[in-house]
């Protein structure tokens, strides 16, 4: 390799690059100032907005880096959405009593998110199937530590042991069907995989198998029906603000591998009006709507009786990423501007959901739903904005949430695929009772023991307020992400 | 009698039906780990034997290399996890291990 293809690889490798260095300086910080923990956020925030701006600039670019990376617009949408995401984790992370008792760990904690961080920017634009193992592995080794941040709680270790199980055996398996792609084709290259495709026919039933191992480990890190058994243990038992990361931008970089794995690997060619047309391997379209129809189904049903709101919002995540995978089954540039744009209102609502709950569990020391009866008043200004992020979740107009779900029906529609259509939409109506449910302990149930208001911090209101703007913005105003996700697409991978 | 690609596949499978089979019928965290490792190994061994049979170059053995390395890491993080969870717990039997749950 020569200098010359080395600087135009790494050129598309800024963002990555812009990460590691970041991460290297916060652990010399740490090491260095010992005394000084409260900065160590601020460089980290410093740092990700200077690696924003490499992957604003990246939506202009196409290229491949190494071989093993494009570097296309598509990447840099879900990039961007990881990257604020990290931004907001760590600022909720600045008033999370969780964060705050290990004190004397903080450097860690911050170094292992901008190393999850990492490992999600390299997801979310690797072709190379030995790279997507690689980077799937390095976003795992940090989550695994940081699901049990809080050493000393048995809930938080007990999360980290079931999540560094499961995920090892999913990876696991996912590299076992890896090898067995590389004996069939002699590649580990998505691009060149495609190509023997195209000529030969592969030993059929031992390629599906091993196509399925691969989708399993994706499908462990997007939560998906039955993979997803790790969820609502690691969601309840981790830190908040861990949780609240890991179901945005775990989920993010998991559906940009999800997309390109089947879009690269499986293409054939573009029908005229933007339909994608698969090689005739696997059914991938039948294979995910029943997937995500599971998935839906059993994340909205369990929901249902959930008494701890992280486990309930950890249900209501498995639901979401049923929906998104419904918007990927519909297998057109479409159904991929729908993915874009729900996870781009998704971010906001989440997050701020998660915030909310990690505020008012702060004060009561609770996160049960019961310990929110006739909570209302006393919280005036965190119950409203948990309202509204509870209901654009739902996906009642005029909030975001509902615009998300209009342009999946809108691709769903369009597809012909009105029955499915029907049953995600019979879903939604079953996840109204459990985000309503939350409100009416909040408003309409008499309180059992009087409260002192609970005040928010003028940052935190801030924070809030940041995240509840675009909810209520988008679901008005929502032209610039449309315009965005569509131009986003217009060349993935290609 | 020569050895061939196929004794290799079948020795990688065994280890795979192994690794799966440990993980799912021991009570032991580490053992599970245990399971997870040979999963691995069966892994490797398919990657080596194909670069080696099939012609592709070294590719194959230098994948089997980075997949020693990340398995020596993640073997040191559960390790971590495991200890953490005897500390907290007083026992590393999954079975028992249930707080959480529905």
């Amino acid at each position: 390799m020569n200098f010359e293809s080395l600087n135009t690889s790494l050129q598309f490798l800024k963002p990555e690059i812009a990460v590691s260095i970041l991460l290297v300086v916060v652990v010399l910080f740490d090491l260095i100032f010992q005394n000084n923990k409260k900065a160590l956020p601020v460089i980290s925030i410093t740092g990700l907005l200077v690696t924003g701006y490499f992957i604003i600039e990246q939506f202009t670019l196409n290229g491949y880096a190494f071989n093993l990376l494009t570097a296309d617009a598509f990447g840099a949408f879900f990039k961007l959405i990881v990257a604020l995401s990290a931004i907001f984790v760590i600022l909720f992370s600045i008033s999370s009593s969780e964060i705050i008792r290990c004190e004397d760990r903080q450097g860690e904690y911050y170094t292992l998110i901008l190393g999850m961080v990492l490992g999600m920017f390299l997801i979310s634009s690797a072709t190379d199937l030995i790279l997507i193992y690689l980077s799937i592995e390095l976003l795992s080794l940090s989550s695994y530590i940081l699901a049990g941040f809080v050493k000393t709680v048995e809930r938080d270790s007990e999360a980290s042991l079931k999540y560094v199980i499961y995920g090892g055996v999913a990876s696991g398996v996912m590299l076992f069907g890896i090898s067995i792609i590389y004996g069939l084709t002699g590649s580990t290259n998505l691009y060149t995989i495609n190509s023997i495709l195209q000529s030969a026919q592969l030993g059929g039933f031992t390629f599906i198998f091993a196509g399925f191992m691969v989708l399993s480990g994706i499908g462990f890190k997007i939560s998906i029906a039955p993979f997803h058994f790790w969820t609502p243990d690691v969601y309840e038992g981790a830190p908040i603000t861990i949780t609240a990361f890991l179901s945005v931008a775990s989920k993010a970089a998991g559906f940009a591998l999800l997309v390109r794995f089947i879009k690269i690997t499986f293409f054939d060619s573009m029908s005229e009006s933007g339909y994608w047309i698969l090689l005739n391997v696997i059914d991938w379209q039948s294979l995910l709507v029943l997937l995500s129809i599971l998935t839906m189904t059993l994340g909205n049903f369990a929901a249902l009786w959930q008494e701890n709101l992280k486990r309930m919002l950890a249900y209501s995540s498995i639901a979401h990423a049923g929906y998104l995978l419904l918007a990927v089954a519909v297998l057109s540039n479409e159904g991929l501007i729908a993915v874009l744009v729900y996870f781009s209102i998704y971010l906001f609502m989440n997050l701020g959901a998660f915030f909310v709950v990690m505020l008012i569990a702060n004060k009561i020391g609770s996160e049960d739903v019961d310990d929110y009866k006739g909570l209302g008043s006393s919280v005036s200004f965190l119950g409203v904005a948990l309202a509204i992020f509870l209901l654009s979740l739902a996906g009642l107009p005029p909030t975001a949430g509902f615009i998300a779900k209009l342009y999946l029906f809108i691709a769903l529609i369009d597809a012909n695929m009105v029955t499915v259509a029907i049953i995600a939409l019979l879903n939604t109506v079953v996840a109204y009772y459990y985000y309503v449910r939350v409100l009416k302990n909040l408003y309409l149930v008499r309180k059992e023991v009087e409260m002192e208001p609970v005040g928010v911090s003028f940052g935190n209101k801030i924070i809030i307020l940041l995240l509840l703007i675009p909810v209520l913005v988008f679901g008005i105003y929502f032209t610039p992400i449309v315009n965005l996700a569509k131009s986003s697409i217009a060349f993935i991978g290609f | 009698m020569e050895v061939t690609l196929t004794h290799f596949l079948i020795v990688s499978t065994i280890l795979f039906c192994l690794g799966i089979y440990g993980i799912v019928t021991r009570k032991n965290a580490v053992m599970v780990l245990m399971g997870i490792e040979l999963i691995l190994n069966a892994s490797n061994i398919n990657f080596v034997a194909f670069s080696r049979f099939g012609n592709f170059g070294l590719q194959g053995q230098l994948i089997a290399l980075f997949v020693i390395v990340l398995a020596a890491a993640e073997a040191a993080v559960a390790l971590a996890i495991v200890l953490n969870v005897y500390k907290t717990f007083v026992n590393v039997n999954v079975d028992e291990i249930d707080s959480l749950r529905d």
